[in-house]
C-alpha cells in the first residue's frame, strides 16, 4: 500500500516537473531573447534600412528586412485567402454528404501542412527556374502561399464546421443557391476568418525556408515584385553568422522585433478564437 | 432572374471545382517536379548507392548521402527521446492533475510556443544551449566540444516539438471516457496506475501518431537546426558530435550548386528523400486520427 502511494507521489512530482519544463520553455526562449536583444534595440533599427558598412558595423537598421517580411506574408496571405476560401467552402458546402472525398481531402490538407517550408522553398525554385524569375517579391510570395494555403484551408473547413447545420438548411429552404447560403455562412464566420488570417500570416512572416532561394535579399525596400526583398528571419540568420560584435547584436535585436509581432498576431488570434467560440457555443 | 441565378452558382461551383483540385494536386506535382529534377543523379548511380556512401565530393561527382541521412536520424532521435517523456507527462498532468485555473493559464503558453518562428528558435539555440552545452555538459563527457553538435540540434528540436505533442495527446486523452477512468478509481486504483493501465492503453494509437507526426516534423525542420548542428559532413559518433542533417544540406548549398555539375540534381535528390519520407510519415498519422475521430464520433 505504502509502495503504492509512493510511487503515486513521485510520478505527480515528476508530471509537474514535465509540466513546468515544456511550459517554461517558451518563457526561456522569450526571456533569452529580450534579455539579449534589449542593449541593442534602437530606433534606427526599425526605422532605417542599412547604410553604408551596415555589415561591418556601421550605421543603419533593418526597415528593409521588415517591410519585405510584412509585403510577402500579407501579398501571400492575401493570394492564399483568394483560394483557400472558395475553396473550403466547396468542401463543405458543395460536397456536404459526400464524407469520405471530405475526410480525404482533409487529409491531403493535412499532409500538404505536414510537409516541410525547404521542400516547398525548393519547389517554389524550380517553379521559378521554369518560368524563368529571378529570386524576387514575387518567387517569395508564391512560395510561401504554397506555404500558407493548407494552414488557411484547414481553419476556414473547421470554422466553417461549427456553423449549425439549421442556419444552412434555413437559407437553402428559402430558395437560396448553394452559393447564395455559402454567403450567409461566410458572413457567420468572418471572425473564424480573421483568426485564419492572423495565422497564416504568424507563420509566412516567421518562415526562412521558403524564401531562403525564392524572395532574394536586398538592403532596398523593394518596389516591384520583380525586384529582390530582404526578410526578417533572413536578416537574424545572416547578422548571426557575422563575426563582428555589432552586428551580432543586431540580429538579436532583429530577433526581438520579430519575436513580438509574432507573439502579437499569436495573442491577438487567441483571443479572437476564445471570443468566437463563445460566439459560436450560442 | 431565376436562370441567372442557378448559373452562377453552377459556374462557381465548376471555378471552385477547380481551384481545390489544383490545391490538392500540389502534392503530386511537388513530388512528381523534385522526381524529375533528381532523374540526372539517378541515371548516374543507384538509389542503394547514393544512400549509403558516405563520400560527399560535388567536385569529383560524389554524392553519397549517408552522413545527412545520419545526421537527420541522430537529430530526430534525440529530439524524440527527449520530448516524448516530457509531454506525455505534461498531458497526463494537464488532462487528470492540473486544476481548472491552472490548465486554463497552461494551455495558451503551449500554444504560444507554437507560434514561435524557427529562426527564433535557432538563436535561443545559439544563445543559450550552445554555451550551456559547451561550459556545462560536454565537459563532463568529452574533452573538448563547441557545443555546436546533434545534441544541441536535438535540444532545439525538441522544444520545437512539445506544441505539437502536447496539442495532439491532450486532445486524445479527453476523448477517454471518464466512466472507463471512474471504474478503475473505484476499484481502488491510485490516479497514476489509472493511467498507466487505462489511459495509456487507451490513448497509444493516439499517441503513436502524435509521435509519428512529431518526427516528420523534426524531419523537415531546417533553420533552427542549421543554426546549432555544426554541419559537418561526416557520420555522428556521439551526441557531441557534429552533425549535417538533410534539410540543412539543402539551404546551406543552394547559392553554389549551380555552378558545379549534377550539384543542383543532388540537393533536389534530398528534397525528394524528404518530400517522400514525410510525405508517408504523415499519411500514416493522418489516417490513424482521422480513424479515432470517427471511432469516437460514432
Amino acid at each position: 500500500m505504502i509502495k503504492r502511494k509512493i510511487e503515486e507521489n513521485f510520478f505527480r512530482v515528476l508530471m509537474v516537473l514535465a509540466t513546468i519544463i515544456v511550459s517554461g520553455s517558451f518563457f526561456l526562449i522569450v526571456g533569452t531573447i529580450f534579455y539579449k536583444g534589449v542593449p541593442f534595440m534602437s530606433w534606427d533599427m526599425i526605422t532605417k534600412i542599412p547604410g553604408g558598412g551596415f555589415y561591418i558595423g556601421k550605421e543603419g537598421g533593418v526597415l528593409n528586412a521588415i517591410i519585405g517580411s510584412l509585403y510577402i506574408a500579407g501579398g501571400s496571405t492575401v493570394l492564399g485567402l483568394l483560394i483557400s476560401i472558395p475553396v473550403a467552402i466547396y468542401m463543405n458546402m458543395y460536397l456536404s454528404g459526400k464524407n469520405f472525398l471530405v475526410n480525404s481531402l482533409r487529409i491531403v490538407f493535412d499532409v500538404l501542412f505536414g510537409i516541410p517550408s525547404i521542400v516547398y522553398g525548393a519547389f517554389g525554385f524550380l517553379i521559378m527556374v521554369y518560368f524563368g524569375i529571378r529570386a524576387s517579391l514575387l518567387g517569395g510570395i508564391v512560395a510561401v502561399t504554397l506555404l500558407v494555403i493548407p494552414i488557411l484551408v484547414r481553419t476556414l473547413d473547421e470554422v466553417m464546421q461549427t456553423v449549425p447545420k439549421e442556419l444552412r438548411d434555413a437559407s437553402l429552404s428559402l430558395g437560396a443557391t448553394r452559393w447564395e447560403m455559402s454567403k450567409v455562412v461566410l458572413r457567420q464566420i468572418r471572425p473564424g476568418i480573421f483568426t485564419a488570417i492572423l495565422l497564416s500570416f504568424g507563420r509566412a512572416i516567421g518562415d526562412v525556408a521558403s524564401v531562403l532561394f525564392t524572395a532574394g535579399f536586398s538592403d532596398n525596400i523593394p518596389t516591384s515584385l520583380h525586384q529582390p526583398a530582404a526578410t526578417l528571419p533572413l536578416a537574424i540568420f545572416f547578422q548571426l553568422g557575422s563575426p563582428v560584435e555589432e552586428v551580432q547584436g543586431r540580429a538579436y535585436a532583429s530577433a526581438l522585433i520579430l519575436t513580438i509581432i509574432v507573439l502579437i498576431i499569436t495573442i491577438l488570434s487567441s483571443v479572437l478564437a476564445k471570443r468566437f467560440s463563445k460566439n459560436s457555443s450560442r | 432572374m431565376e436562370r441567372f441565378r442557378l448559373i452562377k452558382d453552377r459556374i462557381l461551383s465548376k471555378l471552385m471545382l477547380i481551384l481545390t483540385v489544383l490545391s490538392v494536386s500540389v502534392v503530386l506535382v511537388i513530388g512528381i517536379g523534385l522526381y524529375f529534377k533528381s532523374i540526372p543523379i539517378l541515371n548516374n548511380s543507384s538509389w542503394w548507392k547514393l544512400l549509403t556512401s558516405s563520400e560527399w565530393k560535388p567536385l569529383k561527382g560524389l554524392f553519397g548521402f549517408f552522413p545527412f541521412i545520419m545526421g537527420t536520424l541522430w537529430v530526430t532521435g534525440i529530439a524524440i527521446i527527449i520530448a516524448l517523456p516530457l509531454c506525455l507527462l505534461t498531458s497526463f498532468y494537464i488532462t487528470e492533475y492540473a486544476p481548472n485555473r491552472i490548465r486554463k493559464i497552461l494551455v495558451p503558453f503551449v500554444n504560444l510556443l507554437s507560434g514561435i518562428p524557427p529562426v527564433i528558435f535557432g538563436v535561443w539555440g545559439v544563445l543559450f544551449i550552445i554555451p550551456l552545452i559547451q561550459d556545462h555538459i560536454a565537459p563532463h563527457f568529452v574533452e573538448f566540444s563547441t557545443g555546436y553538435s546533434v545534441l544541441a540540434g536535438g535540444i532545439v528540436l525538441a522544444v520545437m516539438i512539445f506544441p505539437l505533442i502536447v496539442s495532439i495527446v491532450c486532445e486524445v486523452l479527453n476523448t477517454i471516457p471518464n466512466e472507463l477512468k471512474n471504474a478503475s478509481l473505484a476499484l481502488g486504483a491510485t490516479k497514476w496506475e489509472t493511467i498507466r493501465k487505462v489511459s495509456l492503453r487507451k490513448a497509444k494509437p493516439g499517441i503513436i501518431a502524435a509521435t509519428v507526426l512529431a518526427i516528420s516534423r523534426a524531419f523537415g525542420e531546417t533553420i533552427a537546426v542549421l543554426m546549432v548542428c555544426g554541419n559537418n559532413a561526416v557520420v555522428p559518433h556521439s551526441v557531441f558530435d557534429a552533425g549535417y542533417p538533410l534539410p540543412a544540406l539543402i539551404a546551406n548549398n543552394y547559392g553554389e550548386m549551380l555552378s558545379i555539375p549534377m550539384y543542383d540534381s543532388a540537393l533536389m535528390f534530398a528534397a525528394l528523400l524528404l518530400f517522400i519520407i514525410i510525405f508517408l510519415f504523415n499519411i500514416i498519422s493522418r489516417v490513424i486520427l482521422a480513424r479515432l475521430e470517427r471511432k469516437l464520433a460514432i
